[in-house]
Formats: C-alpha cells, sequence, structure tokens
C-alpha cells in the first residue's frame, strides 16, 4: 500500500550535529505510536544545504518546510501536520519584509541564493534533443533578434544588462560586442569564438553548461554573428571533454537540420555556422590571444595587446570572443531584456556566477548564485560547511591565477570588484575550501607547480618567474628557506605582475601575494622554526607518541609501512624518528589522540 | 602621413600614426631597454623588460609592441620600473651560465652589457641551467641552447624572414628551446646555414664555428704557402669591429692586416667576382639567345640560396647558373693558374677566405666540385667575425694600418666585383657586361642604378641594345620565395617567363649583412652604410666592368682559353641536385 | 526534416511544451531522468542508466520513460537522478549505484514509498519556469 504523504528530516552533517537524527527517531516512533506509520514515510534525506536553520524537516506533498525542528517537536508535526493536515506556523522561517510565514522552500531565501540563468536547462533538458530546448524557449531569442532588433538594440540590451565577461577579467561584453560592430563594415571578415578552454584546477562550469545546453551558447554566438557581421564562429575547446564535444557536435547537426544554423536561419537570411576547433589542454589557450592563435594553427602563444581581438583578432579580422558562461546568459537577456537581467546581482556586477565549489566541503559541486553572494552563504548554506567540523581556514578563489579570502572576509559580497580588491579574482570561478589540516604554503606550491607546468615559456618574467618561485616555495616547505627567501618572493611577485605578457603569468603570483598577506606567520614558521603547523609538510614534520595518553593498543604499529613504531602490548609505542617515512598513517589511526605532531 | 602627438617623460615628441612606443622614444635619445625587440624583426614582446607606464591605465604596455596613441602621456623610466626591469634581468642571469670570459660574445653581449648597465653585482636567485649538449653538427655553426635566453629572435628570423623553419620554440614553459623541430641535430634539419640566427642573437647561444686555428696553424707550417681572399661586404664591415663607422672602406687595411698575420698571399674575392661575371654573363646571354633556353636564369652565387633552393625548389635547378660561386672560383684559380705560376702542387697551397657568411664554411666542401683542383679547393673560411678576433689576438691596430695592394695575378678587381657585397650587384656587375656581350658597346654612364636599394623585391626593365631585359632582385628568402612562386604561376599558366634573369641573396642587403658579419645592429641604417661603402669603392675604380679587368682577360689568354669554354665548365662551374628537407 | 520557418519554430515550441507538460501529468508516465555529465558518468551514471533499463524491463514495467539531462551541479552526490510519477512527490535520489536502483524500482515506484537515505530532495526552483 501506498503512503499519503512523506516526512523528510535532513541527514546533513550540520542537522545530524543538532540532534536530526532523534527527530528522526522522534517521529518514527510518535507516527508508529499514532497508528499512521503506513500512512506517512519518514526518510532521512541528504542535506539540505539550509544548515543555519537546521534541522530542518520538510512534509510532502505540499512541501511544508519546517526549520529548527527539536526533537520534542515530533509530536506536533505528526498530530498538527499528518494527522490533522495543519501546518505548524510557528517552526516555519520569518520572513520579516513579508511578515508572513514561509512555507516552501520556493519561498525560503536560501533556495532563493541559488539563482539559475546560465545553468537554467542543466539537469532539465535532455540536451541532445534538440526540441526539448525549443520548449523552454530555445531559440526564442534569436527569434527575436533576427526579425525585430537592429545590431544596435542588441547591443543596447547588453550595455543595460551589464554583463561582464565570465573569463575572468569582467569586461564588459556590450563594448567588446560594439568596438566589432564599429568596424565591421570595414572588415573582410568577422568572426565569434567562444572560449571553452576551461583550465583552473577544480573548476568545471563550462563543461557542465556545454554538456547540459549546448544550443544557449549555440544560440548566443548566432546572435552575436547577426549583431557584429560575422558568418562563421569557433568553439574552442580542450579535447579532454569529449562529452562536451560529443553533446554539442550532435546539437549542431540538430541545429543544422531544423534550420537553425547555416544559410538563410529561419528565412531571415542571415547565414551563420559554427566549427568546433580542438585544444591540446594547454592552459595559456584559454588566454584569448593564445587562443586565436591555437585556432590559426600556430603555437599557442599570446600575443601583446593591444590590438584587442575585437579589433584584431583571428587572422587580423574582428573577433568577438566571450567565455562559455558569459554566452550562456544572453539568450535570456535577450528575451527578457538587459533591465530584468541588471536586476540580479551588484552595482558593478550583474547577473549571476557558476561556481564549481570543491575541496573541504560538504555538499561539493556546482552552485549559480546571483553576484554579491557572500563567501558566508555559498559555503555554510550552500555547500553545507566544512566536513568533521574542522575549522574553516581560507577559500581560494580564481584559481591559480586568484588568491585566498580568509574567515575575516567571508561576510564580503563575492563580485569582480571585491575578489580583487582582496588580492584574488573571480577567475572562471573555481572555489577551493581549504581547512585547518591545509598548509598555506604547501597549496601555494600546488598554484605555482600548476603555473610552472602551464606557462607557455614565451615571456621571461613568467616563464623563470613562476619556477623561481616555485623552488623557493619548494625549499621553504622542505626545510631549506632563508629569510630572504620571502623578499625574492615578493619581488619576482612584482616583477611578473608588471612585466609578464598575458594574464596567465600577470596573475600567478597571486597565491604568493595573497598568502603572505594573510598568513605570512605561517610562512615564517616554516622558515625560522622549520615548522609546518598543519603538519603537511612532511620534511617538517615529526610524529610523536603521548605516553601519557598511549594504551599500548597496537594499532599504530600494525598500520606502520616501515615497521617503525615499536611496543608491547600496553605498554608505551615509541617511534624510530629516522626510519620513520612521515606518512601519517598512525596519527589517522590513533583513536587516542596520543600520536601527536611536534 | 598622419602623425600623434604624445609624451615621453615630459618631453612632447610626434611621430608618424603607428610608430611604436620604443621607436617614439629612441627618437627624443630614449633608450628603452629590450632585448628580444630588433629592429629586422616583427615584435614578439618576450623579454618584459621594454614594459612602460602610460598616464591612466594600471597596465604597462610593451614599448617593443604598442603602437603610440595620440595625446598618450608614457613614462619610459622611474624607480618601480627600474626595480621591475632588474628582478628580470636577475632572473635571466641567474638562469644563464656564469662563462662570460669563455664565451664568444664576450664583450658584445647584449645580455652582459644590461647586466653592467644595470649594476648586478650579485644574483639573489638561484641557478637553473638545463644540462643541454652543444649542438655542433654544422659546418657553420654552434647551437649552445644552454646559453639561450629565450628571446625568439633566431626563430623569428629564421622563420619569417628566411621562410627555413630551421629553428623552432621547442617544449613549453622554462622548458622551452630553440632548437630544430623533433629535436634533430641542426645539419639534419632546413638549416641553410645562413646564419642570420647567430647575427639576431644577444648572447652566445648561436654562433659562428670557430676556425681561426686552422689558419694559423696553417701560417705555421713552413711547406704550406697561404692564399688568403676577401670577400666583397668584408672591408666595409670589419672596421666596425675597430671603432670605425659602418660603412667605411678598409681594403687597403686588409691586405696590410693579413700579411702582418704571415700568409704567403693576399688576393680578393672581387677578382673572381669578375670571372663570375664572365662566365655567368655569358650564360646568360646564351640562354637569352638560345631558341629553347631555360628562363629565367636565377644567381647562384649564395650557398644558402643554392642550399635552400636544393631543399626547398628543386624545380628551379634548371634555372640555376651553372657558375660556382666567386670564393669557390678564387679557389679553383688559386690552386691551378696560380699555382702554375708559381711553381708549387695544388696541395702546397692553403687557400683560406675571408667571408661575410657562416654558410660559405658549408659551401668549400659541399659536393665533389669543390675539389676542381684536385684538392679542396678552398681549405678554411673564416667569418669577418673570426677574422677581427684574430687580428686582435695577433696585436695589429688594424685602424692605423696603411693601406697595401693586393698580390697579382689574382687580386685586381673592377669595382662590378665589388658591388657583389650588395643587394643588386651581381645583377648591376651582370648587366654591364651582358650589355657589352650584346650589344659590343658599354652601357652609357656604366651603372645601372634602377637595380639598387633595400626593398625586398625589386625589379626593372632594362634596355639591352633591342632587347629589353626584365630583371628582379630578391634578397632574405623570405622574399625569395614570393618571387620565385610568381615565376611558377606564370610557368603553370603556360605564360612567358615574367623574368629574363633574377638576383638571390639570401641575407636582407645581401652579403653586406651576413651571418658572419661583425655584431653591429643588423639594422637597415647599418645595412645602408655598409651598402654606400660597396659603392664607394666601385666609383673610385678607374675599371668599372669585370670584361675590362686586365687580369681577367690575363687569365683567359693564359689559362681558361673563352668564358664557358671547356677549362672554365671544369673548373668554374657546378651541377645541383635535389636534396631532402630533413636529412634522415 | 526540413529547415523551418519561424511559423514552424513556433508551432515547434509550443506543441514540445504542451507535451513536456502533459508528460509528467500523464498517468500513464514514469518519468526517470539519470544526470549525465562528466561528473556523473564518472560516478557510475552509465551503470545506473543501464540498471534503470534492465530494472524495468525485468519488472514488465512499460510506461517508465528514461531520460539523461547534463548534471544538476550536485557533484558530490553523483549519480544523481530524478523520478517524476504520478502520486509521488518529484523527488532526486543520490549516490544511485546499480543496488540502490533496484531499491528505488522495487520501492519508490511499485510499492510508491522514498528509498530512505537516497532522497536528495529536488533542485532549487529554477527562475524560467512560469
Amino acid at each position: 500500500m501506498a503512503y499519503s504523504s512523506y516526512c523528510l528530516v535532513c541527514g546533513g552533517t550540520g542537522c545530524e550535529s543538532s540532534k536530526a537524527d532523534l527527530i528522526y527517531r522522534e517521529l518514527r516512533r510518535v507516527a508508529e505510536e499514532r497508528g499512521v506509520d503506513n500512512d506517512v514515510q519518514i526518510v532521512k534525506t541528504g542535506c539540505f544545504g539550509f544548515c543555519e536553520k537546521g534541522p530542518i524537516v520538510k512534509i510532502l506533498p505540499d512541501e511544508s518546510f519546517y526549520v529548527e525542528v527539536k526533537p520534542e517537536d515530533a509530536t506536533e508535526l505528526i498530530d498538527e501536520h499528518v494527522i490533522k493536515g495543519r501546518t505548524v506556523k510557528r517552526l516555519m522561517i520569518k520572513d520579516k519584509e513579508r511578515k508572513k510565514h514561509l512555507e516552501t522552500e520556493d519561498d525560503i531565501s536560501f533556495y532563493q541564493k541559488q539563482v539559475r540563468v546560465v545553468l537554467r536547462n542543466c539537469g532539465i533538458i535532455n540536451p541532445e534533443d534538440i526540441t526539448e530546448y525549443i520548449a523552454r524557449e530555445g531559440y526564442a531569442a534569436l527569434e527575436k533578434v533576427l526579425f525585430t532588433m537592429s545590431d544596435d538594440d542588441v547591443i543596447a540590451e547588453l550595455k543595460a544588462s551589464g554583463l561582464r565577461g565570465r573569463g575572468g577579467a569582467g569586461f564588459p561584453t556590450w563594448m567588446k560586442w560594439k568596438f566589432t560592430k564599429d568596424i565591421k563594415h570595414t572588415a573582410e571578415e568577422v568572426f565569434v569564438v567562444c572560449n571553452a578552454d576551461e583550465g583552473d584546477p577544480g573548476a568545471y562550469m563550462d563543461r557542465s553548461t556545454l554538456e547540459g545546453d549546448p544550443h544557449s551558447v549555440m544560440e548566443a554566438m548566432t546572435i552575436a554573428g547577426y549583431t557584429c557581421g560575422a558568418h562563421k564562429g569557433y568553439i574552442y575547446i580542450r579535447a579532454e571533454y569529449p562529452l562536451a564535444i560529443k553533446r554539442l557536435q550532435t546539437a549542431m547537426a540538430q541545429a543544422r537540420e531544423y534550420g537553425l544554423l547555416g544559410d538563410d536561419i529561419l528565412g531571415s537570411g542571415f547565414n551563420f555556422d559554427i566549427e568546433i576547433r580542438l585544444g591540446a589542454g594547454a592552459f595559456v589557450c584559454g588566454e584569448e590571444t593564445a587562443l586565436l592563435a591555437s585556432i590559426e594553427g600556430e603555437r599557442g602563444t599570446p600575443r601583446p595587446r593591444p590590438p584587442f581581438p575585437a579589433v584584431k583578432g583571428l587572422w587580423g579580422m574582428p573577433t568577438v570572443i566571450n567565455n562559455v558562461e558569459t554566452w550562456a546568459n544572453i539568450p535570456m537577456i535577450i528575451l527578457r531584456g538587459g533591465e530584468w537581467f541588471a536586476k540580479i546581482g551588484t552595482d558593478g556586477s550583474k547577473g549571476t556566477k557558476v561556481f564549481a565549489l570543491t575541496g573541504k566541503i560538504n555538499n561539493s559541486g556546482l552552485i549559480e548564485v546571483p553576484m554579491g553572494t557572500t563567501l558566508r552563504e555559498i559555503i555554510y548554506d550552500i555547500g553545507g560547511g566544512i566536513p568533521k567540523k574542522k575549522q574553516f581556514k581560507a577559500v581560494q578563489t580564481g584559481g591559480p591565477s586568484g588568491g585566498v579570502i580568509t574567515a575575516e572576509h567571508l561576510d564580503t559580497p563575492m563580485d569582480f570588484d571585491n575578489l580583487t580588491k582582496l588580492g584574488s579574482m573571480m577567475g572562471s570561478g573555481g572555489m577551493i575550501v581549504m581547512d585547518e589540516d591545509d598548509c598555506i604554503v604547501d597549496v601555494t606550491k600546488f598554484y605555482l607547480e600548476f603555473s610552472v607546468e602551464e606557462s607557455c615559456g614565451k615571456c621571461a618574467p613568467c616563464r623563470i618567474g613562476t619556477r623561481k618561485m616555485f623552488d623557493i616555495l619548494e625549499r621553504i616547505t622542505s626545510g631549506k628557506g632563508e629569510m630572504e627567501d620571502i623578499d625574492r618572493l615578493e619581488a619576482i611577485a612584482v616583477s611578473m605582475q608588471k612585466a609578464s605578457l598575458c594574464g596567465l603569468g600577470q596573475t600567478a603570483a597571486n597565491p604568493v601575494l595573497s598568502t603572505l598577506k594573510y598568513f605570512r606567520q605561517e610562512y615564517l614558521e616554516h622558515i625560522e622554526n622549520k615548522r609546518c603547523p598543519s603538519g603537511v609538510c612532511k620534511d617538517l614534520v615529526r610524529y610523536e607518541i603521548d605516553a601519557e595518553k598511549c594504551i599500548g593498543c597496537t594499532v599504530c604499529a600494525r598500520r606502520c609501512p616501515v615497521n617503525c613504531i615499536a611496543g608491547e602490548r600496553k605498554t608505551v609505542h615509541i617511534i624510530d624518528q629516522d626510519a620513520c617515512i612521515k606518512c601519517g598513517q598512525c596519527y589517522d589511526a590513533c583513536k587516542f589522540d596520543a600520536v601527536r605532531i611536534a | 602621413m598622419s602623425t600623434v602627438k604624445v609624451e615621453i617623460n615630459g618631453t612632447p615628441v610626434e611621430v608618424p600614426t603607428g610608430t611604436r612606443i620604443l621607436d617614439a622614444a629612441k627618437k627624443i635619445g630614449i633608450k628603452i631597454p629590450a632585448l628580444c625587440a630588433h629592429p629586422d624583426l616583427e615584435p614578439w614582446a618576450a623579454c618584459g623588460l621594454c614594459v612602460v607606464k602610460v598616464e591612466g591605465s594600471p597596465k604597462l604596455p610593451r614599448a617593443c609592441a604598442t603602437e603610440v596613441t595620440n595625446g598618450a602621456k608614457y613614462i619610459t623610466h622611474d624607480p618601480e620600473l627600474n626595480q621591475v626591469r632588474r628582478t628580470t634581468i636577475e632572473m635571466m642571469v641567474a638562469n644563464h651560465p656564469n662563462e662570460c670570459l669563455t664565451c664568444g660574445r664576450n664583450g658584445t653581449c647584449e645580455l652582459q652589457s644590461m647586466a653592467a648597465n644595470f649594476g648586478i653585482r650579485e644574483i639573489p636567485f638561484h641557478s637553473r641551467i638545463p644540462d643541454l649538449p652543444k649542438d655542433e653538427s654544422t659546418p657553420s655553426l654552434v647551437l649552445d641552447p644552454r646559453k639561450c635566453i629565450s628571446c625568439g629572435r633566431c626563430v623569428l628570423v629564421c622563420q619569417q624572414k628566411q621562410d627555413v623553419w630551421a629553428l623552432e620554440f621547442l617544449n613549453r614553459g622554462d622548458e622551452t628551446r630553440m632548437m630544430p623541430a623533433g629535436g634533430v641535430p641542426l645539419n639534419e634539419s632546413p638549416c641553410i646555414k645562413c646564419g642570420q640566427c647567430s647575427a639576431h642573437c644577444p648572447v652566445g647561444a648561436i654562433y659562428e664555428r670557430d676556425e681561426t686555428a686552422k689558419l694559423l696553424e696553417a701560417i705555421r707550417n713552413p711547406d704550406l704557402h697561404v692564399a688568403v681572399q676577401i670577400a666583397p661586404a668584408v672591408r666595409v664591415a670589419i672596421g666596425e669591429a675597430f671603432g670605425l663607422p659602418p660603412g667605411e672602406v678598409s681594403t687597403g687595411r686588409l691586405y696590410a692586416a693579413l700579411r702582418r698575420l704571415g700568409v704567403d698571399a693576399v688576393f680578393d674575392t672581387n677578382f673572381a667576382a669578375d670571372l663570375t661575371i664572365m662566365e655567368e654573363g655569358t650564360e646568360l646571354v646564351e640562354r637569352l639567345t638560345a631558341e629553347t633556353a631555360t628562363l629565367p636564369m636565377i644567381t647562384s652565387c649564395c650557398p644558402s640560396w643554392v642550399d635552400y633552393m636544393e631543399k626547398y625548389c628543386e624545380d628551379m635547378i634548371p634555372h640555376f647558373s651553372t657558375a660556382k660561386s666567386p670564393m669557390m672560383m678564387q679557389g679553383a684559380i688559386t690552386k691551378t693558374y696560380y699555382a702554375q705560376k708559381k711553381g708549387l702542387a695544388s696541395k702546397q697551397i692553403f687557400s683560406a677566405a675571408i667571408m661575410p657568411c657562416t654558410s660559405k664554411k658549408y659551401e668549400c666542401t659541399r659536393d665533389e666540385n669543390m675539389f676542381a683542383s684536385g684538392e679542396q679547393d678552398v681549405d678554411v673560411v673564416l667569418t669577418t667575425r673570426e677574422l677581427a678576433r684574430l687580428l686582435k689576438a695577433s696585436g695589429i691596430d688594424f685602424v692605423s694600418l696603411p693601406n697595401e695592394k693586393a698580390d697579382s695575378p689574382i687580386g685586381e678587381y673592377s669595382g662590378a666585383g665589388v658591388i657583389f657585397g650588395a643587394t643588386g650587384g651581381v645583377m648591376e656587375a651582370a648587366l654591364r657586361t651582358a650589355h657589352f656581350l650584346v650589344t659590343g658597346q658599354e652601357h652609357k654612364g656604366i651603372t645601372f642604378e634602377v637595380v639598387r636599394g633595400l626593398d625586398g623585391i625589386r625589379s626593372a626593365n632594362v634596355k639591352v641594345g633591342e632587347k629589353t631585359l626584365r630583371v628582379a632582385i630578391a634578397h632574405g628568402i623570405a622574399n625569395v620565395r614570393d618571387l620565385i612562386n610568381e615565376v611558377r604561376a606564370a610557368k603553370a599558366a603556360g605564360k612567358e617567363p615574367p623574368y629574363h634573369f633574377i638576383e638571390v641573396m639570401a641575407c636582407r642587403g645581401g652579403c653586406i649583412s651576413g651571418g658572419g658579419q661583425p655584431y653591429a645592429s643588423s639594422s637597415d641604417e647599418t645595412r645602408a652604410k655598409r651598402i654606400a661603402g660597396i659603392y664607394q669603392d666601385d666609383d673610385k675604380s678607374t675599371v668599372r666592368c669585370s670584361h675590362h679587368n686586365p687580369s681577367i682577360q690575363k687569365l683567359y689568354e693564359e689559362f681558361l682559353e673563352k668564358p664557358a669554354g671547356h677549362k672554365a665548365h671544369e673548373l668554374l662551374h657546378t651541377a645541383y641536385k635535389s636534396r631532402p628537407i630533413y636529412q634522415k | 526534416m526540413a529547415k523551418m520557418t519561424l511559423e514552424e519554430l513556433r508551432k515547434l515550441r509550443d506543441e514540445k511544451r504542451l507535451e513536456l507538460n502533459r508528460r509528467k501529468v500523464d498517468e500513464k508516465t514514469i518519468e526517470v531522468i539519470v544526470s549525465m555529465g562528466t561528473s556523473g558518468i564518472a560516478a557510475g551514471a552509465k551503470e545506473t542508466l543501464q540498471a534503470f533499463i534492465d530494472e524495468l524491463n525485468q519488472h514488465g514495467i512499460t510506461n517508465a520513460v528514461i531520460r539523461q539531462s547534463g548534471s544538476l551541479g550536485l557533484d558530490h552526490a553523483e549519480p544523481t537522478i530524478e523520478i517524476h510519477m504520478k502520486g509521488m512527490p518529484d523527488t532526486i535520489y543520490g549516490s544511485v549505484t546499480p543496488a540502490v536502483v533496484t531499491e528505488i524500482v522495487d520501492r519508490h515506484i511499485l510499492k510508491k514509498e522514498l528509498v530512505d537515505k537516497h532522497v536528495f530532495d529536488r533542485p532549487a526552483p529554477d527562475i524560467i519556469k512560469e
């Protein structure tokens, strides 16, 4: 027999820690007691993400959303809601402005924090079926542009929207388009390019967008073609994204079949087609001039700007180049108007931003939030906080081009300008959360290693500077650091910022500068005291067994891969420091906190 | 021409639209440091030293690559920029072998002078120098990748100016290397040994193979009669190594200097240039008058061009003049005619050549035709740079040497011989003689100034008697390629050849800017001065045409019989064959 | 299909929109959407998809459609699936391995019970939805 209602109890870490399990058991007990256990199914779910107001209980099918539920509320919930069908108002969240009880999650600010413009179709439509895209207002923006708008109208709409490039630097999109539009009549040919060369470690929003909603990008590129006088577009995507490539190919074939790409689109007389160009995965090819060089078949190295691609791009022709996420915003801006878009976000940064939330976070994944959402909301409300009740240390935004943001800035609204002010940057939207177990010097070294690998080698400041900084960090983390190394790092960083040819080199020093700014003491610990406070840098770590705490359970000795822990059963164990490889197995294994990092 | 007005360090300056910041600054006497920018090359923007500030922008544009914009205010030097540049130089120096004392560029190295100017006294960074072997595979050049600062000049000149594509950017990041594609040795690459890489390298990463010891050894050997020839272009450039201005003609000093080194006979390649004209001019007249001759005829004096042609345009082999280069003719005549006169066997003569060119080191053994005398016709080739070093090491005060004369009977030359050193010179010398051969009269006014100049491709219609000759000149192989493609297109379309005669020199400006010349910036400014020197030497000559050189006339009377005759063919002509672009 | 005119595009959009809406209320239709982004596939979404096909066949359930979509963004809970069916709330399940598929078909689809521990609630409201 079927249940008539369902009671969902949040089983996330946050709620569990505030007795969600007890609530769950109470609810079941009361339901059984009242004899309704065959009518209501009580289950524990994944994290609702709204940890701030936990524990959460949701009752379906009417989707009533109860917050800060206590075990003793179980009886009332079953009696009132399940049996009598009356909601329990006092457990619902209160919105002061609207002065009414918010009853379902659609009304609650937490869920309003995620606003899906870019990812509007992801996870909803079948990306391999063009008709599903069309059903969700797909190609309606193109239709509007082709038959009712002039090139100037499109640019005016973009200007009103305030959309800024999502590739990292945040240049106003309308200006790029206008530069090209204004000279389209003088150029032999104009090109439109989609930068899908996503390469930041931990970032994959572009991949997901192309996999989940390829038509949105294609539609936007066609709109740009119409506006800026291009008949040919290129999508530059890394070959490591086979699924996104396949979905794009399928989407392009279907669009051509339906007459939404190719000659005389929808009978408008406008011709536009798109070609996919595969990148070999060099990070620098995400830099627009290097990307264009790569499309041309040249070595993927940056060129000096100016001239900017909008004026002199692919094969010397004016070229509109935007990032996947930027493109994906455009059909909605055209359809709903720039003003609608400009209502989302902050003064200087309009719309939403997709972030890839990874690292020490409960709910890793892709989120889309309005610009201006604070880091605290992202990490704690949406991300569900830090696992294992560890202490938040910092979050790295902007990948190898960005910097760290520390606890003191958790309440800064995230937008282009604020991030830059904090010494980080938006970048493509990777967000890596670190907790107390992460060594900041080690993390910085990781980013520099990435930049060393990905420097194209063309300009001296970046080519030599990234390597020199990495070498210095390597020395510091292996206990060979000198005080002068801090000065060296800073001198190199300035030289790279000022004199590198492209954004990769100009920003590659950001992780160093920002961590030196916020975690200087941790560097000094490594250099002066040869100590890694987080216990990550193996050369600086020494594991010891606390004689007072050790009960001689032998777990550590059995776990040790090099058999360097001696001790009889029920006697204090000792680590042979010369043989120890500092793998940390004993530390993780000990249930009595007897192994400590010295 | 439209101009823009800008302000640099507070000084207003007006320059043509499109001028780059670096050049605008230079105009008012401000030197912005740069290690990759080069007047011959499109800006590559690699070294990062030339960054400057623009009022109102946080970005620092590169002065080498950025055009000035009207009304902009630039700051090229301030303490912050100084610090940024200094750190970059320190990092470069840290990654550069500390081998200045034993480096071929000691004293002429741009990184060295940059470090000197910035007063770098200690290197704050740990050194990281790749462990890579020298590439000594070619007879002409040595590539030492450890010293490379990755400025890109060699690759750009090799690819863009010379269209050879022997050098490539390999690898990425701090593993970036400027080396032949696939990591093959230079000699197995498409390299044509022109040495423009070495002429453009700011440091000692690619340089001429030093063979001065071979000459010194020959001089010490009492059983050898050492005869030296000097190429036309050497005389207008070697003075630069001794502080003389470019273009100063040092012919007499060179003869004197070589005698002081202890050589037995001093000859001039200009003599053989006259000889070349006799052979090549005759060949041209033959081709012009024959019913089914292959036209256009193309000059073959430049060994890099011959190498390029054999690798990249084998379809042009029938178009090539079979005449050898002047150097090889001089060598063959030295070891036959001169040897006979001296009563010596060919092998008793050591024949050395002083050349502006690295490719000549390759040419002297390139195939069996280079052994026409039965011995190697030219035993060693030294570049102008090597000779300058040798003179310094020998304590010869070049500047104050007296003017001496070359030895007879193969040392005298005409004005036509000397202009071989400049682009258009071979053409002009050939036209002077061809005019005589066709019409039996001298060309009025002797010179053909219409073929002179520095434009990459030049063409002209020249009246020779009844006939109008269509001639073209190209220098810098990328220009040559374009010209050859024009010939090919006409051929493919079944049209009449666009030209009768084409002159080619691999290096921009001709031999005066060859890969073995002194390191004074190989800019068009220097080229123009050297070329002016060449024409000055021609103007001063009493004999202006090759066929009037009395020594040449005597050579034919006594030895060769007639131009393009049997003996001349044996000694002075050669053959060509198709070669693969990659040797293995 | 031949290239569309503007009118045809509009017509197709209206028809398809109705169809998408109808699909959800149609008594006979059970809709299973498997999130097939790269992270989903890496976590085993292909196996999950196959398991649904097998499991539904085995039970002779013919009124179910299995669709695929891009990623929902819930990467820590991949593979994720969404089920729409009459008589049950729209539900997202996380960490759906083939074993969980068996359970979902058996309990959610056949017995109309939620599968404890794997319910992942529903996605954030999407602003396009009118």
